[in-house]
């Protein structure tokens, strides 16, 4: 087995393991948490796709190298917008737990 | 040998993964999750792919791993329903349907595989840039690059319109570290090295690995130090100079785009002859707005004015 093979398995793993997470957790921040993961294994998968693309010099082609690194970023936006939302909902809780006392 | 510490890299990976899904406390899973993200980094390097590796790292591991942590008291105050038996065999099910597919995907790849690798090194030269990847994110594939500068501008809005009305006129929350001499002497000694640290990796990733995101990460978390340490206080939201910093690589990027029209004839295309300046130009502002943003996005929405 190849080296772009075993890691395009593991990405596959990742992202069935994300799946998983999602739909049996039932906080946000566990939900963010496989989001992420999920996130991981699709871009690894690409990796993947990548290293069997090497050519030209490079160890990868790296047109999908790129892209991923555009991925990881977009992600992290994502999840920092998430985390925002669920710590502001914490907050309104909190509140409304205040005012029913 | 090599399949060896593969393999026990892809165990090391799985391990971190499954503990940072699984795991029934948040605070132990967030801290699996940065875990993950090193271990990440690592195959990144094996797969040939080291600034991905730089930017899993510092942005997927590091930055968000920062995020989440903060999170995680927000987190252990929402009510949690358990998953019934009946669901949790529905997700386990339905994960391996996906494992399934993606694996026979990654198994069946076209041979040979399809490449854009001999395209990127025919038009690599003109561009003056010797990194292969910086060439595809600033020149190649400019357009990705711009909606991604935008993108987190976007994200920083909207965690920002979380704030109430009022809290706008006051400063940043703070990392809220409790004040330590061992935080205060990292800060003073490791922030300088960080800033030449950052600021190298964005200059040298024109022609080795490295780049505007990796580098504007690093100086990110340099700032971050610094306000956790208490050294400078989080700056506040009307600061005219902080608002020109997050908007500098977004607009100088759509400033030579929409200039590209004029003088090389197409949208973000950059005039021939003094290509590298006007690259080097445009990765200066991305660098500069991206640290910026990254660190804001850590810190959040702004707190409320104290009365």
């Amino acid at each position: 087995m190849s080296g772009a093979t075993l890691y395009g398995l593991l990405g596959a793993a990742l992202v069935a393991m994300g799946v998983y997470g999602l739909v049996v957790e039932g906080s946000a921040l566990k939900r963010i948490l496989a989001f992420n993961v999920l996130g991981g294994g699709i871009f690894l998968v690409f990796g993947a796709v990548a290293q069997r693309g090497a050519g030209a010099g490079f160890p990868g082609d790296p047109v999908p190298q790129a892209l991923v690194i555009t991925g990881i970023v977009v992600a992290f936006s994502a999840t920092a917008l998430a985390v925002a939302l669920v710590k502001r909902l914490a907050e309104l809780r909190a509140d409304d737990g205040e005012g029913g006392a | 040998m090599n399949l060896v510490l593969d393999g026990a890299l892809a165990l090391l990976v799985l391990l971190a993964a499954a503990r940072a899904t699984l795991a029934r406390q948040p605070l132990p899973a967030v801290v699996a999750f940065i875990g993950y993200g090193l271990a990440l980094g690592v195959a990144w390097v094996r797969l040939g792919a080291p600034d991905v590796a730089m930017t899993e790292v510092a942005v997927g591991g590091g930055v968000t791993g920062l995020v989440l942590l903060r999170a995680v008291s927000a987190a252990a105050a929402g009510a949690e329903a358990a998953a019934t038996p009946v669901r949790r065999v529905a997700a386990l099910a339905l994960s391996l349907v996906v494992f399934a597919a993606l694996a026979g995907v990654v198994v069946g790849l076209p041979e040979p595989a399809p490449s854009l690798a001999e395209a990127v090194a025919t038009h690599l030269p003109p561009t003056g840039l010797g990194n292969p990847i910086t060439g595809v994110l600033i020149v190649f594939r400019a357009l990705d690059t711009l909606l991604e500068t935008v993108v987190l501008l976007l994200a920083l809005i909207g965690v920002w319109s979380l704030s109430p009305d009022r809290s706008w006129a006051g400063a940043l929350a703070g990392l809220d570290a409790p004040p330590s001499g061992a935080l205060d002497f990292l800060a003073r000694v490791i922030a300088p090295v960080g800033l030449v640290v950052g600021i190298y990796m964005f200059w040298a990733g024109a022609d080795v690995p490295g780049g505007a995101f990796q580098g504007g990460a690093v100086l990110a978390a340099m700032g971050l130090l610094v306000i956790a340490a208490g050294i400078r206080p989080p700056p506040r939201l009307q600061c005219r100079s902080l608002r020109l910093m997050l908007l500098a690589g977004p607009f100088a990027f759509l400033g030579v785009g929409v200039a590209g029209w004029f003088v090389a004839g197409a949208f973000l295309d950059y005039p021939a002859g003094i290509e590298k300046p006007v690259i080097i130009a445009v990765e200066v502002a991305i660098t500069l707005s991206i640290a910026v943003t990254l660190a804001l996005l850590v810190l959040g929405p702004p707190k409320e004015r104290a009365p």
